[in-house]
């Protein structure tokens, strides 16, 4: 398992980090002020413009809906993620998932292990292959893209 | 007022039943679980677990080919899981009564052998809008290959088959109806028998998805009339991979092999082979036996406390909850059909089903959440899912106290 703390935090959502994340998260023990955290996060993430809600998108769940955008900037072919939910608590752990992942290199994204930060955040439960929350495939798609934009830049 | 303030009808001992199901007295997250999704997958009591493991303790073997005894004893006892099965559904004989892995092989079997057999292009199969993607799928596959029509009767705002359209669909050119008893997704009791005489009237063969309505109706093949009937072991407190497709024996005869292999055939040359006699026909391979073993501890077990008792028992828990749910505001129930079984499709404002489900699993509450596999029905009443609380023999008024602590307290985090 990689050193999860020493990541850098590339992405913030109104000024809230990865490592704030895991500041707040030392500091709540019990499981409904993490999940009112998480749903809060998720209210920070901004709309995705009308025509981007497209079954392109659309990151394939069972019980709720997630879309996913990804835009790759400047020479480094950093990853500008984007993405949405329609269930809440979802929502929110697709915004945890583009503090992890958003503006990082192809590179740098394929050596996050994006399970190790869930299971030290304690919601490593929301990604197991069966969820049905389409969280394990936002996560298969983000390192699919990435190791697409690598081949592109190799 | 917390379970007491309703008469009780103490149909069976409640308590000495749940204390037949181990898995009851789990804790999930610190909690004790609540576990209210019998409609995908039923607990099994003590009886069957027991039966299984005993089987493979000390009764294992493979079955309908040994001359040694723990082998004929093995097959007795699978056999004998059959016969139960027949007085079950009060099937004329076992020759009627095919094992599957379940509800879904039941359909496709028919869908492939009798569809592929009797059906051509322009006949038309009709569906209800509440189906179970099972019982779809099987037929659009079969519209795909041959070029049959589907037709779809609709459900009225309450989930209730809206009869009138659903004869006006039929015609001399449908050959099969084919809809499901109760439904997973919402709860509604179609009418049946009416459903079945209509279809019949035209000269179509009927086949009913029964995999709700075996663990809470008797059933009776005679009153009802079915062609095909199907359901599944592990929904009626049984094991899983083990169902049952009930078909008319003149219905079996003239229908073709739909898989072949061991165990149905008759002799085997190169050149030529045929047939085993029926139900074996359609039993290619090794069956589930100790899942056919399980199924007939767990049918025992549901006929010793009987259906009287468990429709009374559900009827009674299906009023407490709609009592208790209605001053909740922003909560709404899809389905409210006068008949419907022991099934509570909830919608919140301004909270999506997969929400529902998380907050009250950390709860220790077992709810589905989605569109339980049958999005048409979900389309028909514009939501995307629903959370889905379904009950079993074993479900307590406490499981709906719990339920609707449970709901509280998720009104409380995302009002």
């Amino acid at each position: 398992m990689p050193n999860v703390q020493n990541q850098t935090a590339y992405e913030s959502l109104d000024g809230t980090t990865l490592q704030d994340v895991r500041d707040s998260f030392e500091l709540l023990d019990d499981w409904e002020d993490r999940y009112r955290y998480i749903i809060e996060l998720g209210r920070k993430l901004p709309k995705l413009p009308q025509d981007a809600y497209n079954e392109a998108n659309k990151v394939r769940g069972c019980t709720s809906q997630v879309w996913l955008v990804a835009t790759p900037e400047g020479p480094e072919h950093r990853l500008v993620l984007k993405g949405d939910s329609d269930a809440h608590i979802v929502k929110g752990l697709v915004a945890l998932m583009l503090l992890i992942f958003s503006r990082k290199t192809p590179d740098d994204i394929l050596k996050t292990d994006a399970r190790a930060i869930l299971e030290e955040l304690d919601l490593r439960q929301h990604l197991s292959p069966m969820r049905a929350n389409g969280l394990f495939s936002m996560l298969e798609r983000i390192e699919a893209l990435a190791a697409s934009a690598k081949k592109q830049t190799a | 007022m917390d379970g007491q303030a309703l008469a009780s009808p103490a149909s069976y001992d409640l308590d000495s039943v749940r204390a037949d199901f181990p898995i009851l007295s789990q804790h999930m997250h610190g909690k004790p679980l609540v576990f209210l999704d019998s409609a995908a997958s039923a607990q099994k009591p003590r009886q069957v677990i027991d039966a299984v493991s005993r089987f493979y303790e000390t009764g294992y073997a493979n079955i309908h080919r040994g001359v040694y005894q723990l082998s004929q004893d093995a097959t007795e006892a699978y056999e004998a899981t059959r016969e139960t099965v027949r007085a079950f559904i009060n099937a004329d004989s076992t020759k009627e009564i095919i094992f599957t892995r379940g509800a879904t092989e039941g359909i496709n079997l028919v869908a492939n052998s009798w569809g592929r057999t009797f059906l051509k292009a322009g006949d038309e199969v009709v569906l209800s809008a509440i189906e179970h993607h099972s019982n779809i799928v099987p037929w659009q596959m079969l519209r795909d290959a041959i070029g049959i029509t589907i037709k779809v009767a609709p459900v009225d705002d309450e989930g209730a088959l809206d009869f009138d359209a659903y004869e006006a669909l039929l015609s001399e050119k449908t050959k099969l109806v084919a809809f499901v008893h109760i439904s997973n997704a919402i709860g509604t009791e179609l009418p049946a028998k009416q459903m079945i005489a209509a279809a019949h009237k035209v000269g179509a063969k009927v086949l009913v998805d029964g995999c709700q309505a075996a663990p809470h109706r008797p059933l009776d093949m005679q009153d009802l009339d079915a062609d095909f009937y199907v359901f599944s072991g592990h929904k009626v407190y049984g094991p899983t991979g083990i169902g049952v497709l009930y078909g008319k024996r003149a219905l079996l005869e003239a229908m073709p092999p739909w898989q072949g292999g061991g165990d149905m055939i008759s002799t085997v040359t190169f050149e030529k082979t045929t047939w085993n006699d029926l139900p074996y026909k359609f039993e290619a391979g090794t069956p589930n036996i100790a899942g056919g073993i399980g199924l007939k501890a767990a049918l025992d077990y549901v006929l010793a406390i009987g259906f009287e008792a468990i429709m009374a028992h559900e009827a009674d828990l299906l009023a407490y909850a709609t009592e208790k749910l209605a001053p909740l505001n922003d909560i709404r129930l899809i389905g409210c059909s006068p008949k419907r079984a022991g099934i509570l499709s909830i919608v919140m404002e301004g909270c999506h089903p997969h929400d529902i489900g998380t907050i009250l699993d950390r709860e220790g509450i077992a709810v589905r959440a989605g569109h339980h596999c049958a999005q048409p029905a979900m389309d028909r009443f514009n939501v995307p899912g629903t959370a889905r609380a379904s009950f079993g023999l074993y479900t307590s008024r406490a499981d709906v106290d719990a339920l609707i602590r449970g709901l509280e307290k998720v009104k409380s985090i995302f009002g």
